[in-house]
């Protein structure tokens, strides 16, 4: 049995300790917000945050995220409040969507360990690939989540 | 605008967005007739519109939504004339299976060729004006005064005389029972409120907290999982197949043989099946396919490039371009080549299907639910009536899901399970070697310039791979693919028009000599305008240099009969400020064409140095005719220099031993945050026809890029992808 520390609740899990951590979120745990895009850490679909960094679960083996937190998309909020959930609504970020649970995952866990990320920040740490291409939208919508994020700070 | 997440509605619609088990089996159990819907359900004024209890309103959408923001584009044309309020707006899918049994009420479900607004924009409005004749006429019945006494909007309905007014919700029932109307007056566009606005996708929500269940995402009761291994080397077949240690594995009920040509393993989960897959031992059969490789395939083309056989087909054509390129002193000839790309959507084909003796249902993320449907019903051995096709919001589609091999074979394992719910997701690595890649073609380009140096004759040969050769091969093996001059055919009426070359030439010959391959080619997003307008604009920029002339005083000239691309390429140039000083190792880039009905220019500015590309800026403008949704224009045409930049910059499947080699994102990688650049976009429609904008802007993002890189270091990039050729 695996136990998994996700979105603050433990989870046991009956699946071999080398399952990605990914398929362990979607098909054991119908965690399905994190997604699957190439399997090798090379598009950013699947990106969670263990202990609040950004990962690429699909090449994880479950076992090493035990005893971590680990947070899903579902998890980011309860009501898509996340500063970086806000800034997408508000400028339309995703078009299909489909890499957009990773996209803001990524976004918020460099959000969190820079507050104010210039260009040049983002550039560096937001690998993820979007095939619609959304990424203008993507960079605009980190702006303005550190923004929002800021704000509340003060408030 | 919130929704219900869930489910398979009561009158069987996919409604909102996510489909989960509970509502699983329900749709096929609803009658859903036009006359057979139940009385508790919210009435239904006509095939597009239903009129909840709570004044809200749900508009369906037949076409797909696939990111391109159709859904939102078409709800906006329907409320537009509904005159409904925009915020209460939901919509949902209806079904092939609806459509079938309603004799087609919503027209096509077709979802390419950046049609979906373009191609139905009169018909949803219609259907929208129609329902709100019939609430008016609900509500004057009502208050038993004259209809032409009352007017609607924000779902309010007013009695002017009086001052009356009731709601839509309250006349709903009633409106659902009035005649409907013969005609209807569509509102001129310059007075529209809700079409023609910014306003925010309908779809948002859900994508941003990970709600929304694509495709890959569903999960049924008792569901089991399929990975596939299909033949590599396309049209090959499965010789013989050892699953002994497979079937030993963990989670493993079943390996199957799928068609002719693919083995797939079924398990509890697909971590498990997909791991399983790779210890099943296949040899296939692939004859003289297995000799194919890039260099051979190049081979193949450049020899079109100079064949003389009968079957040269001429695509476009005025004076007598080959008199004046003999007669002409001097000449200029370029060859140019655009390389084979896979679509690779975010999400990797999949399907779930459950199919029993007399039914099957099943889940395709299609950019075509009707064709989806005919797939399904084959497949499954029954007929359409027996079979539906549910419809869920695409993880991205290019083109690639207008196919259906996907959805075939996940009917073909649920046969092998009956009564069992099937999701058959490939790999990413499937998802590559199993594409319909865009077409490779090759292009020799000769022009003759006049003593004054004014484009007097020119040449294009275009030798390659037809799409609709390979698709309808009793059509079109031994006629003319006139798709393949995409961008560069003759004026006529549409679609011919849709996508004619826009130049002015004296003496102009376009041919094509067909030369296919055994990979199967496929629509991908812009088609063969890609190719054709990265031809035609980067050899116009080598001819005005060769006539010492301004690469955009050259195209103006060429451009006197056609205002609105001159208009277009005016305002890039405006921008991008062409023709003033730039810091060293910068140049700039423009690009112009008409494709899908648009419109669309680039300016692109870039630098080189140490060899190395940075694309800092481009501006863009699009002419679609009519803007439903600008912000989503917008959207789409920086979605555009992505996926088209990606693919000239980094992207070609090549081929070894018959196969594709490049089955990954690490091989085929796709542009990210550091390399894009700034995109300005002017939306500028000039009304009178309707124009696409999901792929136009692609065919002008590789030229624009590199004629700058041109402009930057004088050195002429004709073989895409740019990749590692030398800049320098
Ligand atoms: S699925 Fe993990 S990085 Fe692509
Ligand atoms: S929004 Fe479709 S892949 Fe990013």
């Amino acid at each position: 049995m695996l136990k998994l520390t996700i979105n603050g609740e433990t989870r046991e899990v009956d699946a071999d300790p080398s399952t990605p951590l990914l398929w362990v979120l979607r098909d054991h745990l119908d965690l399905t917000g994190t997604k699957y895009g190439c399997g090798i850490a090379s598009c950013g679909a699947c990106t969670v945050h263990v202990n609040g960094r950004a990962v690429r679960s699909c090449v994880l083996p479950a076992s090493a995220a035990q005893g971590q937190q680990i947070t899903t998309i579902e998890g980011l909020s309860s009501d898509a409040s996340h500063p970086v959930q806000q800034a997408w609504v508000e400028l339309d970020t995703p078009q299909c969507g489909y890499c957009q649970p990773g996209m803001i995952m990524a976004s918020a866990a460099l959000l969190e360990e820079n507050p104010s990320p210039t260009d040049d920040d983002i550039n560096s740490k937001i690998t993820n690939i979007c095939r619609c291409g959304t990424l203008p939208r993507v960079r605009e919508g980190i702006h303005r989540a550190a923004e929002i994020a800021a704000k509340g700070e003060q408030a | 605008m919130s929704r219900e997440a869930v489910c398979i509605s009561r009158r069987g619609f996919l409604a909102g967005s996510a489909a989960t088990g509970a509502g699983f089996m329900l749709a096929m159990k609803i009658p859903f007739g036009s006359d057979a819907h139940a009385d508790d359900l919210p009435p239904e004024i006509n095939a597009w519109v239903v009129v909840n209890d709570d004044d809200s309103v749900t508009i369906r959408i037949a076409r797909s939504e696939m990111g391109q923001g159709t859904l939102t584009g078409l709800a906006q044309l329907v409320a537009e004339e509904l005159e409904c309020d925009w915020d209460t707006v939901q919509w949902e899918f209806p079904t092939p299976g609806q459509s079938l049994a309603r004799e087609r009420p919503w027209g096509s479900f077709s979802t390419g060729g950046s049609l979906g607004i373009r191609s139905s924009h009169q018909y949803v409005r219609e259907g929208g004006a129609a329902a709100r004749t019939m609430l008016i006429a609900a509500a004057a019945k009502q208050w038993q005064v004259d209809a032409g006494e009352c007017s609607a909007r924000d779902s309010v309905i007013t009695h002017g005389p009086s001052g009356k007014t009731l709601t839509y919700g309250t006349v709903a029932a009633t409106a659902a029972t009035m005649e409907v109307p013969d005609e209807v007056t569509l509102k001129d566009p310059k007075d529209w409120r809700v079409a023609g606005k910014s306003k925010a996708r309908l779809d948002t929500r859900e994508k941003v907290d990970g709600s929304l269940r694509y495709g890959a995402d569903l999960t049924f009761p008792g569901m089991l999982h399929a990975a596939i291994h299909a033949c590599p080397v396309h049209g090959g077949t499965r010789k013989s197949v050892n699953a002994s240690k497979a079937e030993n594995m963990p989670g493993v009920h079943k390996v199957v043989e799928v068609g002719n040509d693919a083995v797939a393993v079924v398990a509890d989960s697909w971590w498990q099946a997909k791991t399983a897959l790779e210890a099943v031992d296949v040899i296939w059969e692939t004859g003289a396919a297995t000799e194919v490789n890039s260099e051979s395939i190049d081979q193949m083309m450049v020899e079109g490039l100079s064949a003389t056989e009968d079957r040269i087909f001429v695509g476009n054509q005025n004076g007598d371009a080959p008199a004046a390129l003999k007669a002409a002193k001097k000449t200029i000839t370029a060859d140019y080549r655009f390389p084979m790309q896979s679509h690779a959507p975010m999400e990797p084909m999949n399907t779930t299907a459950i199919w029993t003796e007399d039914s099957c249902e099943a889940w395709v993320p299609t950019q075509n639910g009707e064709a989806a449907l005919e797939a399904v019903a084959k497949a499954a051995g029954l007929f359409p009536e027996q079979c539906e096709v549910h419809k869920v919001i695409l993880g991205g589609g290019f083109g690639r899901r207008g196919m259906h091999d996907y959805a075939i074979q996940a009917v073909q394992i649920a046969r092998q399970f009956p009564g069992t719910p099937i999701k058959l997701l490939y790999s990413r690595e499937e998802d590559q070697r199993r594409g319909y890649y865009h077409p490779l073609t090759h292009a020799r380009m000769t022009a003759a310039l006049t003593d004054e140096g004014e484009l007097d004759a020119l040449h294009i040969r275009i030798s390659g791979i037809s799409i609709l050769a390979s698709l309808r091969p009793a059509l079109q093996a031994e006629t003319l693919d006139p798709f393949v001059f995409q961008s560069l055919g003759p004026d006529g009426d549409p679609p011919a028009g849709d996508h004619m070359g826009i130049y002015e030439v004296p003496n102009l010959l376009i041919d094509h000599a067909m030369r296919n391959i055994h990979l199967r080619p496929g629509f991908w997003r812009g088609v063969n305008a890609n190719q054709n307008v990265f031809y035609m604009e980067s050899f116009l920029d080598e001819v005005a240099q060769a006539a010492g002339k301004d690469p955009l005083t050259f195209r103006r000239g060429l451009l006197k009969s056609q205002p609105k691309a001159q208009a277009v390429l005016d305002v890039v140039a405006k921008k991008a400020g062409w023709g003033r000083e730039l810091p060293a190792s910068h140049g700039l880039g423009l690009a112009v064409c008409k494709s899908f009905g648009s419109f669309v220019a680039a300016c692109a500015e870039v630098s080189v140095i140490d060899g190395k590309l940075t694309m800092h800026k481009i501006w863009a403008a699009t002419d679609p005719g009519y803007a439903v949704n600008p912000q989503q224009i917008e959207a789409q045409i920086f979605g555009s220099f992505v996926y088209g930049l990606s693919g000239a910059l980094y992207q070609e499947m090549t081929v070894e031993d018959g196969a594709v080699v490049e089955e990954n994102f690490d091989t085929y990688p796709s542009m990210t945050l550091a390399q894009m650049p700034e995109v300005e976009s002017t939306v500028m429609p000039s009304g009178g026809f309707w124009g696409g904008v999901g792929e136009p802007t692609i065919s002008v993002a590789a030229p624009a890029v590199l004629n700058a890189v041109y402009a930057a270091t004088g050195k002429r990039i004709r073989h895409l992808p740019v990749k590692d050729q030398a800049l320098a």
